[in-house]
């Protein structure tokens, strides 16, 4: 067990924030505070650290209950504005997932597909309280004779509406250039020849999973803001890896750690789940998440006071290295170069363009600050936290 | 090959005449419809593409404007629309003449009409559809 100059309990800081006497500042802000008073008096001062993030993020979707029908229906085949819906979880259940497209796209067929609509775009429909075309059909069986059902609904009509995105919050992500002659469409966006522009795809020092890098305060339970309301981390998300390359402070400087998030879609708004078209590649969902980090020791102020220029990642090709597989970076870059609009690669001056929001991800980390200074976030303990590596 | 794209406005009192269909018949010109409304007193605006030989287009066009047609080259505007973007900054290494730019404090994505050329470059590689082609 390590010995720390300063600790407090989630508990002790919950008390606080239900006093209304929690000090809260953004992962912007702790930057400051740690550099002029360092980490032990920082910890001493500061109790909740929040952050943001506000992105593309496939492995999203929602679970849906339609409410029974009568006749009463077993809805194995689901559509929502043409769009497929997964129906085979219940009679009246199903799972509409961020990136499938509406059905009848030319998708790819027309170089590079546009993909205008899809179910990222019908998640933002049901939280906008839009209008939404239900098509069922089933097979029929003596309980369920019904085989077909349509009806213009909202999400008030949706007896449940859950958001459950498998894989979010990505701790970091790769830098994507593209080294051929021709333009390539990627997820990662429109990447031009010849090393013309390199995309990359988190909100830095704001994200979430660089200022807590070991997963020490969130788990299983943690309380979160997902999409403008306030949701959960369910479990390790898909993907998560601790066991990622990692820098002197601890952050990876790839792709490691993510998270499963679950909440109230019904109590989600559009300017935190916005449909993504990406050309020719498909369709997606931007999704606002903010995660509060209490600082336990000094060593949590420590860490939440990361700044840009001591977060690294990778650069790949994408027109050649990544589809194949091979994952041989092309140089190492900081999210402060990133940032800044310009890196070099081997010599070459390359203009930068994130994919992600670093305007919202602060929006964000500022309303969840909010929140906690007025009572009305309490902190989740992680009932579990993330499976991590030791330091 | 000459390729144009025009707005043709007229008044109610031709909108009933068939005039377009002889940019085809009499002039050679293939053409296609990118716009086309017709307001509640029945005066209307097309917006056409067409294709055909310089000489053709000029003939064409100066028969548009005898049969008391207005002609004008077509002018598009790219504009932002606020609700909708989300300020991600995709856009900006795209841009070629820089319209669209973070403003440094606040991290916004802002955009100068200014200095759009109308190239549509944003158009497509927005996320979101929140660069839109204002065709009227
Ligand atoms: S239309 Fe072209 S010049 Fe105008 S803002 Fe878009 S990319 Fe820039
Ligand atoms: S790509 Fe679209 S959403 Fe992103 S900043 Fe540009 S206009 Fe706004």
């Amino acid at each position: 067990m390590k010995k720390y100059k300063v600790k407090k309990t989630f508990h002790e800081i919950n008390e606080k924030i239900k006093e209304g006497r929690a000090v809260v500042v953004t992962a912007e802000e702790m930057i400051d505070v740690v550099e002029k008073s360092g980490d032990v008096e920082a910890a001493r001062k500061i109790d909740v650290v929040t952050t943001g993030t506000f992105s593309p993020m496939c492995s999203s979707g929602a679970f849906l209950n339609i409410g029974h029908t009568s006749p009463r229906i077993r809805a194995s085949r689901v559509w929502l504005n043409d769009v497929p819906a997964y129906g085979g979880i219940a009679a009246v259940d199903c799972y509409i997932g961020a990136t499938e497209v509406v059905e009848g796209d030319p998708l790819n067929s027309v170089y590079p597909g546009e993909f205008h609509y899809g179910g990222g775009h019908v998640i933002e429909d049901l939280v906008s309280g839009n209008v939404i075309k239900l098509r069922a059909e089933g097979y029929g069986t003596d309980c369920y004779p019904a085989r077909k059902f349509e009806k213009n609904i909202t999400i008030n009509d949706l007896r449940n509406a859950i958001l459950f995105n498998p894989r979010n919050a990505y701790q970091n992500y790769n830098c994507a250039v593209n080294l051929s002659d021709t333009t390539i469409y990627t997820y990662m966006g429109m990447l031009r020849p010849r090393m013309a522009n390199a995309n990359y795809s988190t909100s830095g020092q704001l994200s979430p999973l660089f200022n807590d890098p070991y997963y020490r305060t969130i788990g299983v339970g943690t309380r979160i803001f997902l999409g403008g309301a306030q949701g959960f981390v369910a479990w390790p998300g898909t993907q998560h890896n601790p066991n990622a390359y990692r820098g002197a402070n601890g952050v990876p400087k790839e792709g490691a750690g993510t998270l499963a998030v679950v909440g109230n879609l019904k109590e989600m708004t559009p300017e935190w789940l916005a449909g993504a078209s990406i050309l020719g590649y498909g369709v997606s969902l931007y999704v606002g998440i903010g995660i509060p980090i209490p600082i336990l020791n000094e060593e949590m102020a420590r860490f939440t006071a990361v700044k840009d220029e001591n977060i690294y990642t990778q650069v790949y090709d994408y027109s050649m290295d990544y589809p194949k597989g091979l994952s041989k970076p092309l140089a190492e870059v900081s999210y402060k170069d990133l940032r800044s609009g310009t890196i070099v690669i081997d010599g070459k001056k390359v203009i930068t363009a994130p994919l992600s929001s670093y305007y919202k991800a602060r929006q964000i980390a500022n309303i969840l600050k909010e929140w906690i200074e007025g009572g009305k976030f309490i902190l989740g303990e992680p009932q579990q936290t993330l499976p991590s590596v030791e330091i | 090959m000459y390729s144009k794209k025009i707005v043709i406005r007229y008044t109610p009192d031709i909108v009933q005449q068939p005039i377009i269909c002889q940019l085809v018949k009499q002039y050679d010109l293939v053409f296609n419809i990118l716009k086309a409304r017709i307001f509640p007193r029945r005066e209307g605006v097309i917006v056409l593409e067409l294709n055909g030989l310089k000489e053709n287009f000029d003939n064409g066009i100066n028969f548009l404007k005898k049969m008391g047609l207005q002609v004008e080259p077509l002018s598009k505007s790219v504009s932002q629309n606020i609700d909708k973007c989300v300020h991600c900054g995709a856009c900006t290494a795209f841009c070629p003449t820089g319209a669209l730019s973070f403003e440094k404090q606040t991290q916004k994505v802002l955009f100068d009409p200014e200095k759009c050329n109308g190239c549509e470059i944003c158009v497509s590689a927005c996320p979101v559809r929140a660069m839109e082609i204002n065709l009227l």
